[in-house]
């Protein structure tokens, strides 16, 4: 579909196009394909955007769900829900503390065994490593993100819950029962199992966003450093590190939002024990988990919409945190990943 | 020619001393992430091989107790129920991406933009609870229909997000060259830019759909599973990743053995799906073009 | 006494590509030498040689022999030479997370000076050498680095260069980035501290060679064509190519 005579660029293609055309006279084209083409671009347009629009109903949509089937435990409960230890479905009685209880330990432990770990490889791939060494060590890192929930969970009940009983959690007792954390009998299975297998999911989100932000910092940062005379450690952590912080710190954060919604490899390792305890080898109890656990076997309404409840509870507490995170990775690298080339 | 002495101090001990502990610490930090990896798949492959044949892929399973049996209605219910997810997620979300890169620079693009990631922040849990709602309740029982609708839901940001992605990295010139020839907005977008972009929006597609493959929580309350062959879209359907979690909270040893076949053949999907994606976006984007 | 700079047969590469092909010179002790060259022709790379931040760039190598002061600096580690040879680069690049003061610190900081007070009398003594003092002394620890304008910034940079009290200053490009106001106060800045560091400078503007530096030489596809003081350069050069780059011939 070839115009005659010269083109002005116009942002709006296939309408007035036609009639910029300077000099001599050009004969315009059937005014049937012009029409049809303008037509044909406002239902794409259209269709495209009820897409865009799709994203923003299917969230409402779940905000709403979750809030309606929800509505008897609140009216119920209020807001003591969340600070009862007692979950008594036959009773009718159900707190939520315990349960958030787990959540808050589960990741907390999680990010204590992550965090350092993953910047520490981070650093490691993008300052430290040999070349040949990148591509496949970050390939390594895309499979364990690729990695099934279940399937960590299958792997830590069978694999990593025994380590822990036979080796580990005996050597934690004996040198570190003093703290009180390390203390009661070691099933293996508990919140130290949980807090373990989420370290290792969470690692490749938090390695690799601080990877993104590292390699974001612009090189001559890093020769200012080198050239007063500094060591590749004291060039990464004052020019590169420090420069990055924003990001790393936002990369934290999602790994955390991730670790609080996370539900399969929880639930198959922690116990779903709904109890407070301060030893790490007690069994506990995570949103997800009792959500996952008792869902399809809540009796009654109340039962159902106490679980939902949590299911609201953690839909908000999980947006707040990934809201922060964005923000801060979005802070450190400018916009997202996406290059416009105009 | 007469000079000076350039004062050169050795460094001290301490600095090159932390330098290089913190190179090893580094590296075993590497190594120390990368053992579980190995550790996982290694058993996956230890303890699932054995019990991978035939009668695995195409049986349903056996009544409890009963040695046998296998994995092969959650084979198929997977495919199925991802078959629907994909129907759901992939033109929604492909959609969402072509709004945003072709005209999403304003702030509805940006309210698009920031929801998308909050979705894909959503534990899927939590999507699994409002696809009971909205469907289950609505249809009075469980479905694949359901788990479909779910696993779409959330295959949505990430297509979305990579599907953006792609298409930015189309030069504009090729878009104007488009235009300047006289092709409307339309076919330009579809025929030319998508085009251009078609490997790394296929590969981010099958990241999504990889992704999809493994979930389970999503599918608890909306599938929920099934021990027979089920073709019927609106009966609760088997999917290999519930299987494989049922399985293994059992106190069945057979159940065990079964669970890590089947976890097996799911971690061999993914994976060739993860390489694949490699493989293609290392050679580059602009196939399409050439 | 400062200290001069002797280079002997000095081969640089990019890989496998020959970037110097075997460079001698030598540069006087608080003498300005200019380097001068079209795009391209080695100079940045020369300039980098001289404090063994060439060899950062992944798969780039060094051969031949720097000589500065007394010291052969491809002996032993980079680091410790590279405190007592400072640079500025053609961008500037302060640290956008620190303060003013804190960057101009930042190298005293690595090397270990904890005490306040004389860290404070360092910062302002630097400040002062690279004119910047009166502009920013009430801002020190208000005003990150890269809140300040382009030309303060490389300014700063110069600052934080000097802090470490190198023998040496190296300078590529320094004012390419800025405005001529700018540009002029770095000129007049270099004219100053000749008296205590030996300055090489890297221009692309032949004016600014000519202005600031007493000697020059002109670098062409990685060989050195000409070395000599530079008023015979600019007005009477002996070889042709020295000629036509300066007459606009050609770069």
């Amino acid at each position: 579909m070839a115009a005659q005579g010269s083109i002005t660029p116009n942002p709006m293609p296939g309408s007035s196009r036609l009639s910029a055309v300077s000099g001599s006279q050009a004969k315009p084209l059937p005014a049937r394909s012009s029409f049809a083409s303008r037509f044909a671009d406002k239902w794409f347009r259209g269709i495209i955007t009820l897409s865009a629009l799709s994203v923003l109903a299917i969230v409402i949509l779940i905000a709403w769900q979750l809030v309606v089937h929800s509505d008897l435990s609140l009216k119920q409960f209020g807001l003591k829900f969340f600070f009862s230890s007692n979950w008594d479905p036959v009773a009718g009685d159900f707190g939520a503390l315990p349960f958030v209880f787990g959540t808050l330990v589960s990741s907390l432990l999680a990010l204590v065994i992550a965090v350092p770990l993953s910047v520490a490889a981070a650093v490691f791939i993008t300052e430290m490593c040999p070349s040949w060494l990148k591509t496949p060590l970050s390939f390594l890192m895309e499979l364990l993100a690729a990695i099934p929930s279940v399937i960590y969970g299958l792997w830590a009940i069978f694999i990593l819950a025994p380590l822990l009983r036979t080796y580990v959690e005996p050597f934690l007792a004996k040198y570190l029962g003093w703290t009180g954390l390390f203390s009661g009998p070691a099933y293996g299975i508990g919140m130290l199992a949980a807090g373990i297998i989420l370290a290792i999911m969470i690692v490749p989100i938090i390695s690799s966003i601080t990877r993104e932000v590292m390699t974001a910092v612009p090189q001559q940062q890093r020769e200012a450093v080198l050239a007063l005379g500094a060591t590749r450690w004291e060039m990464i952590r004052t020019g590169v590190l420090r420069n990055a912080r924003t990001g790393i710190i936002g990369g934290v954060i999602l790994g955390l939002g991730r670790a609080l919604g996370e539900t399969m490899a929880v639930t198959m390792v922690i116990g779903n024990r709904p109890e407070i305890a301060k030893s790490l080898f007690a069994p506990g109890y995570t949103m997800a988990s009792v959500i996952a656990n008792e869902f399809s076997e809540a009796t009654d309404n109340l039962y159902l919409s106490a679980i939902i409840e949590i299911g609201l509870a953690l839909f908000i507490v999980t947006l707040i945190v990934n809201a922060i995170a964005q923000a801060l990775v979005w802070a450190s690298t400018r916009g997202m990943p996406a290059r416009a080339q105009a | 020619m007469t000079t000076g002495s350039l004062r050169v101090q050795r460094i001290s001990l301490r600095r090159r001393a932390v330098n290089g502990l913190v190179t090893y610490a580094a590296l075993a930090a590497s190594i120390i992430i990368i053992v579980p990896l190995l550790a996982i798949f290694g058993y996956l492959l230890m303890k699932g091989i054995g019990s991978i044949n035939w009668a695995f892929l195409t049986q349903t399973p056996k009544p409890v107790g009963e040695p046998g049996g296998g994995m092969g209605n959650a084979i198929v219910g997977s495919a199925i129920i991802l078959g629907l997810s994909s129907l759901v997620g992939i033109p929604l979300g492909i959609g969402a991406g072509i709004y945003l890169a072709e005209f999403g620079r304003n702030k509805f693009g940006n309210l698009v933009r920031f929801t998308s990631d909050v979705l894909n922040g959503v534990p899927s849990i939590v999507v699994g609870i409002a696809v009971y709602g909205l469907v289950v309740i609505t249809q009075k029982h469980f479905s694949a229909f359901a788990g479909g609708v779910a696993l779409g839901i959330m295959m949505i940001p990430t297509i979305a997000r990579s599907t953006e992605e792609m298409l930015l990295m189309v030069p504009r010139t090729i878009r104007e060259a488009a235009w300047g020839l006289g092709v409307p907005q339309w076919r330009t977008t579809l025929s030319i830019t998508l085009k251009t972009a078609s490997a790394g929006v296929i590969t981010g597609t099958m990241l999504a759909f990889a992704r999809a493959a493994g979930e389970t929580a999503p599918l608890l309350f909306t599938a929920f599973g099934n021990q027979f062959w089920n073709w019927n879209l609106n009966q609760p359907t088997a999917a290999l990743p519930l299987q494989v979690f049922v399985y293994a909270i059992s106190p069945f040893d057979e159940w065990h053995r079964q669970a890590w076949a089947g976890a097996l053949v799911l971690i061999i999907l993914i994976v060739v799906a993860v390489t694949a994606v490699r493989i293609v976006t290392s050679r580059g984007m602009y196939r399409g073009a050439a | 006494m400062g200290v001069g700079i002797n280079v002997r047969d000095l081969k640089a590469w990019f890989g496998v590509s020959e970037a110097l092909h075997g460079i001698n010179m030598t540069m006087g002790a608080n003498c300005v030498t200019a380097i001068i060259g079209p795009s391209g022709c080695g100079k940045s790379t020369y300039v980098r040689c001289l404090n063994r931040m060439h060899e950062t760039i992944p798969g780039a190598t060094v051969k031949g022999q720097v000589t500065v002061g007394d010291v052969d600096i491809y002996e032993g580690s980079a680091v410790d030479v590279r405190r007592r040879i400072g640079m500025v680069f053609q961008k500037p690049n302060p640290f956008p997370t620190m303060s003013i003061y804190d960057n101009v610190a930042a190298g005293l900081k690595l090397n270990g000076v904890r005490n306040r007070a004389k860290t404070d009398e360092i910062v302002e003594r630097s400040l002062r050498q690279s004119a910047l003092w009166d502009e920013v002394k009430d801002l020190l620890k208000k005003k990150s680095g890269a809140s300040l304008s382009g030309g303060q910034q490389q300014r700063l940079c110069i600052a934080r260069a000097l802090a470490v009290e190198p023998e040496v200053l190296l300078m590529d490009e320094p004012a390419s980035a800025l405005d001529p106001i700018s540009t002029g106060k770095i000129e007049e800045l270099i004219d100053e501290l000749k008296k205590d560091y030996t300055i090489v400078i890297v221009t692309h503007n032949m004016q600014q060679a000519a202005r600031v530096a007493g000697f020059t030489g002109f670098f062409l596809m990685g060989n050195l064509i000409e070395f000599d003081k530079t008023e015979k350069i600019f007005t009477n050069p002996s070889d042709k190519r020295t000629e036509d780059y300066i007459t606009g011939r050609f770069g």
